[in-house]
This record gives C-alpha cells, structure tokens and sequence, in this order.
C-alpha cells in the first residue's frame, strides 16, 4: 500500500484535522470511559478510539512520507505563538508505533484484565489507559516545550496509576508505583527547569522557532545549562543506564498489558523527545552537543548494556529480566544516537522501532502464561515448550529477536549498528554490541533451556497441563512475532522510517544506507 | 557583588529550594515526607518561572487606555506587546529599565511596559501538574500503609525482604 491509497481511503475531513484529533480524540474518551458503569463498554470505548488513533497516525504518516510536515494549530492560535502540533519524518514512525501498539494491547486485553483487576476498576482502568495513551501521543506530536512537559506528566502520573494496579496481584507493585512517582516527577521536573532556562535565553517554546533563536547563542551558559536539564529530565524518563532504577520493579509488577504496553511505547516516546531536543533543537554547530554525546551518552549506554544484561542474566523472576533487558536496549539505541551520524542516528530510531515489537511479543507472550499458570520465576518455566507450545514459540521469536538472530528485526538493527560502529570507525562500540549480544543469548538461554530441555513439572503422576489460551490474547501476540520474523526478512519498512527520521531530524535526507534510501 | 545578588534574589531563592527539596526527597525515609520534598522542589520551579516574567517597572499584562491616541494606540496591541513577551527574561529585565529611565526623561515617548504573563499561565498548569502528583502520590502512600502497616522505608523494606526470605515469590 502507497502513501496515496492509504490518503484515498482516508475522508477529508480526518485529512485535514488528523494531527489535532489524535491527541484529543483519547482524552476526552478517557472522560467517557471513567463515567460508564461497565467495565466492558468502557474497554469497547478505548478500542473504538485507539482504532480511530491508529488511522489518524496512517493519515499522518501517509501526509509526512514525501518529507514535508504537518502544521495543526490549536484552537486556530497561529504558530509560533500559539501551540502546535506538528507531525514530521520523525514523529510519525511514533505515532505509528503508539497507536498500533495501543490496538494490539486493546484487543489482547479483555480477559487479563478481569483475571487481573479488581471487576469495579475495570472501567477506571480503561480510563487510565485511555489517558497513558493520550499523553504518550501527545508527548509525540507536539511541537511546544511546555505542551511536551504537560503531555510527558499525563502519561506518567496515569502510568503511575496503571502500574499501582497490580497490587491486586502483588503488593510489591504499590512500592514500585511510589518509587516511579518520585523519581519521574524529578525527571520531568528537571526538564521543566531547563526548558525554562531555554525559555529565558531564546524568550520561544516553539521547538522549530526555539532551534533557530539557539543557534546564535552556541555558548550561552544558560543554553548550556538547559541543554543539560533537558538531556538529564528525559534520560530519566526513557531509563538511561543510571537512571534506570524505577524501572524493573515498575514493570516486574504492573498488569500484565500495562508492562506490554509501556515496554513497546512509554521508553519510546520520551526517547523521541530526547532525540528532538538533541537534534531537532540543537545542531552539531552546538559545540558542547558532539562532546555530550561522546563523553557522557556513549559511556552511559555502553554502561547500561553490559551492568543491565549481567543483572539481567542473574535475574530470578521473568518480567523483572526483560525489564532489565529494557534497559539495556535502550543502551543501543543511545549508543546510535552518540555516533551523531546519520547512519548511527537511523540504527538507533530502527532499534527503537524493532525493540517495541520484540518487547511488545515478549511481555504480552508473559501476559498469556501469567493468566495460565500464574508464573513469574524462570525456573516455573520447565517443560512449557510442551504445556503451552503456541505462546512458547512466539516467545522463542520474540527472544530470538532479542538476541539477534536472523531473520528477526533484532538482527536487522544490530547490523546496522554494528555498520554505523565501524563506519564511524569505533571499533570497541562493535565489540561492545557484541558481548552484549551475548549476554542476551545467556539470560534468553536459561529461559529457552527451561521451557524446552528440561521436563514438564508432575502433577498428580502426569505432566501439568494448561488450558489453551483464548484466541483473543494468542492473536496480537503472534501478530507481533510474525511482524518480528516478516519486518526481519524485509525490513523495507522500519529502515525507510528510521532513515528518514534520522535524515530529518539532522537536516541531511539524502545521507541514508540500505534498502530504506530509495524513497 | 552585592547588589548583583540582589538583583537575583528571585533565583538565589529558586536554587535553595529546590536543594532543600531534593534533599528531603533523597534524606528522608517517611514517605510522606518525601513528597512533600518532591513538592518543595516542584514548587521552587514555579517561582524561577514566575520570576522569569517579571519585568522592573513593568504593568500587569492589561491593555491601558492610551492617552496620547492616534498613532501611539497601535503600539499597544498585541503585535508590539508580543515582542517584550518574547525577548528573554534577562534581556527584557534591561528593556525594563532602560524604558524606566525614559520614562522620567521625556513623558510623551512614553511606553508601557507589560510584565510577561507567559510564565505566569505556564506555572498555573505547573500547579495543576503538581497537585495531580502530590494526590496520587499520596494516595499511593494510603495503599502502602494499609499493605504494609507502615509508611517508613525501612519498614517496607524489610517486609519485602521477609517475603523474599520466605521464597514464596523472590524477584
């Protein structure tokens, strides 16, 4: 399907106002969704929404995919005083990624939930999905500072709560959801205070009108000092290595959808932010940007992929694991972003796009296993490639992903990485990607060793048994690991998005690699 | 010296607060507390906003009746009052008193200083941001209590700790 069938079938009226409704529209269902009684009305609400979002982003997409941009004025307040959405190259893969990973979580959701949560919560729930989602979105596509710290809380303070729902299941989840409250309110609030400082040198909050006031303020301290809060405020949202600590146990115990659902989008949006800030509003003239880049991203990301993997591989209970395995993903990802090419810029935005479908598989193949058979630690894993073969091999391409292993997406990015590394001329960035690929082999290992070498645990004289999951669940869960393996053969798709992003995002479309440079 | 740190007394406040709030949140084990260093902290940020809009000399962001008419009124509307708005806050602090000065000097080029009311509308959804926050961390604070009997870390800790001895479900 071409950008032009895809505007075909669109209406002109979704056309037109595509990059205003795809934030409103789920704010103000989440006020529906909270008022109606059932919990299942409700969960119809957010589909028809997260439906409506995911045409809006193809809308969006379709509009950006010749390079130009998309331009929605709020309430008609014309830019750059007023606040704008504004949907390019490089937002829309995310807004992409948001919302279809918003369906897909939806449609997995109904019976998890009840198994879950609390029945009368059903419809709050829902709600606060509704809200994450908006926030998330929003975080996406607006083109205002002050708009992407208003947005960035939204989806916080409702993941706070989302993530706080699974005391029903373990009281641990509320200490993880009070631990993440604090550390993301410093983390926005540092942003907040340098987007003031940058407020203050530049007198903008428009991001495109902000880039171009920086430019001739190179060395102004206080841009400096902005710049700095910026990095650090979203390097906690997006769990960079030291700043990763709210992490695991946020995601070890939340609702089993709520850790599919962030662990594909939530890092992912604020990692989009962090890339429009470092790039979209500073340039490379900004002479302290390659210099943060090479001494503080690079280090930290190569940090957070070796000490997160050994955690990881030493880690007792699954979800924890992948969380800690979340962390070192989003090591790579940085690790592109610091190269400051194009090449390495576009290796990281495709990880990033790669990371949320293996994830995305992983945690809701988890979500499936949790309702069977109530499981959390590896070692409840023995014999499950028997008990629950399905959910197992999309689990297996999901891990296969993680590692690295032809033909899944997950090699396509290393590859790329590993090529921007050399083209770069670092060397040890390749050897590093290496002995973390490995250390994913290991934590991935033992999982797969459990499942499928050892036997089935004996229940009463015979091997346990699992009823077969509901079609509901296995559906998206194999949609996303056949995405894995299809995007893996022909990653035509991903590279032509995470090419123009970079090549966007860094002013230069020409500069781009692979099969994604022909347009 | 003295009265450069005068002149930024606004942010001399801004710093301290915002490490006494941060050394709340990162000192104490009472989880009430904490958050009630995390709002110190948020709240230092809306004063370093709200000090971001003040201007010396300059009037509350309303439109004043022009007396000198004519061709003077055009250079109230929003077009010229969007440039001080616009111009940083320490630049804009020299326009304001630059414009004082000539003020006294010659009355007719009198020009009215607005304050930037920008950063004053930004706090108040800052504000918003901030209760919303607070509520819910609160609100967690409730749940964790009735958990865990307790709203000291350390207690919740060892609770933690106690069930992973049990190894009923270590993590």
């Amino acid at each position: 399907m071409t950008p032009a069938d895809v505007l075909a079938l669109a209406p002109p009226g979704l056309e037109r106002h595509a990059g205003g409704l795809i934030a409103a529209a789920p704010l103000v269902a989440a006020g529906v969704a909270a008022l109606v009684p059932a919990g299942r009305l409700a969960w119809m609400i957010a589909l028809a929404t997260a439906v409506l979002c995911l045409a809006c982003a193809g809308v969006l997409s379709a509009q950006v995919w010749d390079g130009a941009v998309v331009s929605y004025a709020f309430g008609g307040w014309a830019p750059p005083l007023g606040i704008e959405y504004r949907i390019d190259p490089a937002n829309a893969p995310i807004l992409l990624l948001i919302t279809a990973m918003g369906v897909l979580v939806l449609l997995y959701a109904p019976r998890s939930v009840e198994d879950e949560i609390d029945r009368r919560q059903h419809a709050l729930f829902y709600a606060a999905f509704l809200v994450c989602f908006a926030g998330l979105i929003g975080v996406a596509a607006t083109g205002d500072a002050f708009n992407l710290f208003v947005f960035l809380e939204i989806s916080s303070l409702s993941t706070y709560v989302l993530v706080a729902m699974g005391a029903a299941r373990d009281r641990r989840a509320l200490t993880a959801a009070y631990n993440y409250l604090i550390l993301g309110t410093i983390g926005a609030t540092f942003f907040v205070i340098g987007v003031g400082f940058l407020y203050a040198a530049t007198g903008t909050l428009n991001l495109v009108d902000m880039a171009e006031r920086v430019a001739p303020l190179a060395d102004n301290r206080m841009v400096k000092a902005g710049f700095a809060f910026v990095i650090i405020g979203l390097g906690l949202k997006i769990a960079m290595y030291p700043l990763h600590t709210w992490l695991p146990n946020a995601y070890a115990f939340a609702p089993s959808i709520i850790t599919a659902f962030l662990a594909a989008t939530a890092t992912k949006a604020a990692f989009y932010a962090l890339l429009r800030f470092m790039f979209g509003v500073f340039d490379s003239e900004f002479r302290f940007q390659p210099l943060m880049l090479v001494t503080v991203v690079a280090a930290l990301a190569v940090l957070g992929m070796i000490i997160a993997s050994l955690q990881a591989a030493f880690a007792v209970n699954i979800r924890r694991m992948l969380a800690l395995s979340s962390v070192a993903q989003v090591g790579y990802m940085l690790l592109g972003v610091a190269m400051g090419t194009s090449a390495g810029l576009a290796a990281g935005f495709l990880h990033l796009i790669n990371h949320a479908m293996m994830k995305g598989a992983l945690f809701l193949a988890l979500g499936i296993f949790t309702l069977r058979l109530g499981l959390t630690r590896i070692s409840d894993f023995t014999g499950l490639g028997r008990v629950m073969p399905v959910t197992m091999a999309a689990f297996v391409i999901g891990a296969l992903s993680l590692v690295g292993m032809p033909p899944t997406v997950g090699f396509v990015s290393k590859v790329f990485l590993l090529e921007a590394a050399l083209e770069r001329g670092w060397a040890w960035a390749a050897a590093v990607i290496a002995i973390a690929s490995i250390l994913a082999f290991v934590y991935v290992g033992r999982v797969l060793f459990a499942a499928y070498m050892q036997p089935p645990p004996m229940r009463d004289g015979a091997p346990a048994r699992a009823a077969a999951p509901p079609l509901a669940m296995v559906g998206p869960l194999w949609v996303l690991a056949l995405a894995n393996l299809y995007f893996g053969i022909d990653a035509s798709f991903p590279t032509a998005l995470a090419c123009r992003a970079s090549g966007f995002l860094l002013g230069d479309p020409s500069a781009c690699f692979g099969p994604g440079a022909a347009p | 010296m003295a009265a450069f740190i005068a002149g930024k007394s606004y942010y001399l406040a801004f710093v301290i607060l915002m490490m006494l709030g941060l050394y709340v949140v990162f000192a104490s084990g009472n989880m009430v507390k904490r958050l009630v260093g995390l709002s110190v902290f948020q709240t230092s940020v809306f004063l370093f906003y709200v000090a971001l809009g003040k201007i010396s000399g300059g009037q509350p962001p309303i439109l004043v009746d022009d007396a000198h008419g004519g061709s003077h009124g055009g250079g109230h509307d929003a077009e010229s009052h969007a440039a001080p708005a616009l111009r940083g806050a320490a630049e804009a602090d020299e326009a304001g008193r630059a414009a004082d000065a000539a003020h006294g000097a010659a009355h007719a080029a009198e020009a009215v200083i607005y304050s930037n009311p920008l950063p004053h509308v930004l706090i108040l959804t800052a504000i918003v941001v901030g209760v919303a926050t607070l509520a819910v961390g609160l609100a967690l604070v409730v749940r964790i209590r009735e958990a865990y009997g307790s709203i000291e870390d350390e207690d919740v800790e060892q609770a933690e700790n106690m069930m992973l001895a049990n190894a009923s479900d270590p993590s």
